[in-house]
């Protein structure tokens, strides 16, 4: 079983290798007679990372501590099972891949120190992590001048592209316009208010929904309100939202103020069943915290819901869930945040090289076929070719996907129109 | 600005703001009490205050899932049962807290904001290890839903008349504690001359246990109650902690009465600007404005005359 | 005690000569510049410290809102910086090329005018002084004019650093909002990144930490300092005597106010950014910690403080991601319970005799502390 041979990331001897927990430790024998055939360290790492003969190091880089373990915790364990499956698959280039976990605390100048500590000290091959767009920005520097190989998981505001950095979420345009257009044509919807929280990511989606509803559609937004991290009070924007009765309201309330927000709206007697609500920033993960009966049959705007039909998000749920609890949700992010190994995994093979310069260089085109959310592919602009849906939530906290693009959506983060 | 909207519309806009205001007046009283119990009356900056509110929040939580699975039929009282766990709980740690850390501070009032800084880090971690770091949702039983239809464009949420009420019976059993028992009339004495509380018999540490286990025991309340309009996470207790600060030196440390006025005048201001502009601005012309009246009127707004 | 004239003792100038061998040479040969300029991070920290000892442990006030201070220094900096790698060049790519890139993403179209004056290098370098000494002389003058102290004071500023973190976060077209402004690259065409750069600015922060140590030190020695402690201990009979007692306090408010700053810009310099995240009552209350735990009444203490506990941070959080903050909780309650004067205290109780025995020196004097202002705790 040679790595340059193997048939694509679907084949079935994957899908048995990784049949269970139980079986892994005998199945790693088998592929370590591969390590004989796998090519030697000093032609494929020339820049001085740390690989050796038989491991790869890797940086996982988010916030286990701090406000943001809450939304981060999720892709540190999808991060950690790809790893951990790869792994049991013979590792990239026959070589074990070893994590290095640090913890950006929510601190955005933390996480700046850990990459660097990651790139300069540790010299990892690769780095999962970030998870707000100011992580992002702080790192990011960091990145370019150490070059490093950031794989961030996040759906974020565009306006963005490096050498350095695969966005493996969705930006801006790709999440909200295929949405937006779909809510319009379904509910007849003439009118948007929209609600978001006080920063970068929720301003500049709103900025171009905004733009394509009045350009593009035609239509009126009639309110456009910020809250700063963590409100908990919403009464007020509520009263306003029965005064002005939008079609829809459109939601990008980020962290503990959703859970408030949804709480609040339900307790005012606004029925999401009746009422048109239409979110870019409640998955699965959040619904948690919210409780299901209290967004049962708002829309979400994402790439992927955990109750996706198909047979490779079926393996990844019940794999998910058997490493970390059967209680576990999963949202788009970890979706996304699980695709960064495995993307990584196959551009390091394709260049046959584990230098950065040469796995930037040959990102563009990289398919992976096992992806959850079905087929991705790496764009030359580093972000993924990767479908729209529309989920209505459910009781239970899980998501019906009422609606999906036909075909995968191109990334454009800068948008021509929207700036 | 008004010539968007009808006269009965801005009847109506006033009524919700009105009440609006009014239940996040509840919030600030319930988060206030317990810290003007605690730092207006013993003078101690316990920093450690909303992870007491978030112990009474996971409680509840806890009450919840376990009448979910065992006694379904039971579930719409809950709440009640949760409530005073979450006090028991919340209290019994702050008298055990009182005894290990801050009775060893008494006389160093700002060292206790260090010492509690400390502790509110530890408790943060300690809820991460033991719930996990996402966010935990409560449900609510079915009677606590939904609104109450008053007009056709007045509706007030029934959640929100619940929360008022328990800020009422809260008051006054904290009311009725500090000025009409036996017991508060020695937590008042001790606050005023504890040498001479202590010389006429008063149990001067019991006391002091006590109220430090009384103001943590109602934060655990106010933790429980926020459940229904808020998140529960392992940090959601930081979010309040400045806030609630505000309220009670706005009112005046050592005064009741200050606490309610001051808790009052914050949310209605702030809940009247939200609605004609951003929730950020807001906020800060809300804070600006408390800053503003404090250094005009340094010892809040009732206080008792004293000047160090 | 006659040695109180002159700026130094023996035994302090012996500590201060062993911190400048400690950060200008042990330091520097032992590390690698990624420790480097962790520690040069660190010590940014140590200027607010220093200024704390001051305000806190000699003037009696404690401030939870010296991140406030901290912030306005770094980010006038950050400001001049970011005017500088906005180039017209740099910045081809955006609807309004020259303007820094968070103003393009929020529809700003020119630069705002309060921006305008930090092309210079001189303005900048002023401001970083003048604004938050500005703004804590009108929070000095309007609180202790009206005899504002102990715990109100503290509450209120961090109620001011809530305000002004909330601004920061939502006037993000003129601020950068929660982002900051990253992605700082040279100044005055001086490449701040490289490891060299890194280095030349860590001699620079530490040659001005210096100087902010012996500020420091006047204060505490003149009268000045004097009437300080007498301040912090009996308020009211300094006032009987005829002292302004809110003049001072305002004073030494300042003092510390721009110690901040400074270490906020040098923040700017040595780490590329500024992000609100500085401004925030949480690092506020950090600051105050890094000074506990070195003393707060040793100058030299609040250094040795705040490299200890961002080193503790640092590696704990790096071997156990997951635990550190026990660690660092436990950290706070052992000293505030077991030694309030921290690091100096310890040193001064237990480790000084010992040397003093080896030395057998005369005077038993301690190094670090001063024995007649050390005794007892501060009172309020």
């Amino acid at each position: 079983m040679s790595d340059e041979k193997k048939p694509g990331l679907h084949s079935p001897l994957r899908r048995k290798l990784l049949m269970g927990m139980a079986a892994l430790p005998a199945l790693t024998m088998l592929p370590r007679s591969s390590f004989a055939q796998a090519p030697a360290t000093s032609a494929i790492n020339t820049t001085g990372l740390a690989v050796t003969d038989t491991e790869v190091t890797v940086g996982i880089l988010h916030s286990a501590t701090g406000t943001m373990a809450i939304s981060e915790t999720g892709s540190i364990q999808a991060e950690k099972l790809a790893i951990e499956q790869i792994n049991a698959m013979g590792g990239v280039l026959g070589r074990k891949i070893k994590v290095i976990q640090e913890d950006g605390a929510s601190d955005w100048p933390t996480f700046a120190e850990k990459a660097k500590k990651l790139l300069v000290n540790d010299k990892v091959a690769a780095i999962m992590g970030c998870w707000t767009s100011a992580s992002r920005k702080a790192v990011l520097p960091v990145m370019e001048q150490y070059n490093g190989m950031l794989y961030y998981p996040t759906f974020y505001e565009g306006l963005e592209q490096s050498k350095n950095v695969i966005y493996t979420g969705q930006e801006a345009t790709q999440q909200i316009l295929a949405g937006i257009d779909w809510i319009t044509k379904e509910k007849g919807a003439k009118s948007f208010y929209f609600i978001g929280s006080d920063y970068i990511w929720p301003r500049t989606s709103n900025k171009i929904a905004r733009k394509h509803i009045e350009n593009m559609l035609k239509l009126k937004v009639v309110g456009e309100e910020y809250f700063p991290l963590g409100h908990t009070q919403f009464n007020s924007v509520i009263n306003k939202l029965k005064l002005t009765k939008p079609d829809v309201i459109f939601t990008d309330v980020v962290g503990g103020s959703n859970v408030a927000f949804y709480k609040q709206l339900k307790a005012a007697g606004i029925d999401l069943s009746k009422q048109t609500l239409l979110t870019i920033s409640v998955t699965e993960d959040e619904i948690d915290g919210i409780g299901g009966e209290n967004i049962a049959g708002a829309y979400a705007c994402m790439k992927y819901f955990q109750s996706l039909k198909n047979e490779n998000n079926a393996k990844f749920v019940a794999d998910f869930q058997k490493m970390w609890g059967a209680r576990t949700v999963i949202g788009d992010v970890s979706q996304a945040a699980y695709l960064g190994p495995w993307l990584w995994k196959a551009t390091v093979e394709k260049a046959g090289s584990f230098d950065i310069d040469k796995v930037a260089a040959a990102s563009p085109g990289i398919e992976f076929k096992g992806a959850p959310e079905g087929y991705v592919r790496i764009h030359e602009n580093h972000h993924l070719w990767s479908k729209t849906r529309v989920g209505k939530a459910r009781l239970d906290g899980q998501f019906d996907v009422v609606y999906e693009t036909a075909d995968l959506v191109q990334p454009d983060p800068f948008p021509k129109g929207y700036q | 600005m008004f010539g968007e909207y009808s006269i009965g519309d801005l009847g109506a806009i006033f009524a919700m703001q009105g009440f609006a205001g009014l239940i996040l007046f509840s919030v600030y009283v319930l988060m206030a009490l317990g810290l003007a119990i605690i730092f207006g009356q013993m003078g101690v900056i316990n920093m450690a205050h909303g992870e007491f509110m978030i112990l009474g929040a996971y409680v509840t939580w806890l009450t919840s899932s376990y009448f979910q699975t065992h006694l379904p039929s039971l579930f719409s009282g809950y709440f009640f049962v949760a409530m005073i766990l979450a006090f028991i709980a919340s209290g019994a740690l702050g008298m055990l807290v009182e005894w290990a850390l801050i009775r060893h501070l008494y006389k160093r009032p700002l060292d206790t904001l260090l010492a509690t800084w400390g502790l509110s880090l530890i408790l943060q971690q300690t809820y991460r290890s033991v719930f996990g770091a996402r966010e935990v949702g409560v449900e609510l039983p079915q009677w606590m839903m939904g609104s109450q239809q008053i007009t056709d464009s007045i509706e007030v949420p029934i959640n929100g008349i619940f929360v008022m009420c328990l800020t009422l019976l809260i008051t006054m059993a904290v009311a009725y504690i500090m000025y009409k028992s036996r017991w508060g009339r020695q937590v008042r004495a001790v606050v005023q001359n504890r040498v001479m509380a202590g010389a006429v018999g008063i149990n001067t540490e019991r006391v002091d246990c006590y109220t430090f286990g009384l103001g943590c025991g109602i934060a655990g309340i106010a933790g429980s109650a926020f459940t229904m309009i808020g998140s529960t996470s392992p940090t959601s207790g930081q979010l309040y902690i400045v806030d609630t600060f505000l309220v009670v030196v706005f009112g005046g440390a050592a005064s009741l009465v200050g606490t309610i006025a001051s808790a009052f005048t914050i949310s209605q201001a702030q809940s009247t600007m939200e609605f004609f502009m951003s929730g950020s601005m807001a906020k800060v012309l809300t804070l600006l404005a408390i800053v503003g009246i404090l250094m005009l009127r340094p010892q809040g707004l009732f206080a008792l005359k004293v000047r160090k | 005690m006659s040695d109180n004239a002159r700026l130094v003792n023996r035994p302090e100038l012996l500590g201060i000569l062993a911190l400048a061998v400690l950060l200008v040479v042990i330091l520097p040969l032992s590390l690698d510049v990624f420790r480097l300029n962790l520690v040069a991070k660190y010590l940014t920290y140590a200027f607010v410290a220093v200024g704390l000892v001051i305000c806190w442990g000699y003037g009696g006030i404690l401030s939870l809102g010296q991140g406030v201070f901290f912030g306005l220094g770094g980010y006038c900096m950050a400001m001049f910086l970011k005017l500088e790698a906005s180039s017209p060049e740099n910045t081809k790519i955006q609807s309004t090329p020259g303007i820094p890139d968070f103003m393009d993403w929020n529809q700003i179209t020119s630069l705002p005018f309060f921006w305008k004056p930090f092309h210079s290098l001189t303005f900048t370098v002023i401001a970083i002084i003048a604004v938050p000494a500005f703004f804590a002389f009108v929070i000095g003058a309007a609180m202790f004019k009206r005899r504002v102290g102990g715990t109100y004071f503290a509450i209120i500023t961090q109620a001011v650093a809530a305000i002004l973190t909330i601004l920061i976060v939502g006037q993000q077209g003129y601020t950068g909002g929660i982002n900051g402004m990253t992605d700082l690259r040279t100044l005055n065409g001086w490449d701040i990144r490289p490891d060299h750069a890194k280095i030349v600015l860590y001699f620079f922060e530490v040659a001005c930490l210096f100087g902010c140590i012996f500020i420091a030190q006047f204060i505490r020695r003149s009268k000045l300092g004097r009437i300080l402690v007498a301040m912090r201990d009996k308020e009211d009979r300094v006032r009987f005597s005829g002292y302004s007692v809110a003049n001072f306090k305002i004073f030494a408010f300042c003092v510390a106010a721009i110690f901040a700053a400074i270490g906020g810009a040098m923040f700017a310099l040595q780490v590329g950014f500024m992000s609100p995240s500085f401004v925030g009552i949480v690092p506020s209350i950090e600051m105050v910690i890094y000074t506990a735990v070195g003393g707060r009444l040793s100058i030299l203490g609040a250094v040795y403080g705040t490299l200890l506990v961002n080193f503790a941070k640092t590696s704990f959080s790096e071997s156990f991601p997951e635990l550190w903050l026990f660690g660092l909780g436990g950290l706070f309650i052992a000293v505030v319970l077991a030694f309030p004067n921290g690091l100096a205290g310890i040193w001064s109780d237990y480790v000084q005799p010992q040397v003093d025995k080896l030395l057998r020196k005369k005077s038993p004097k301690n190094g670090w502390t001063d024995a007649s202002v050390a005794d007892g705790a501060p009172a309020e």
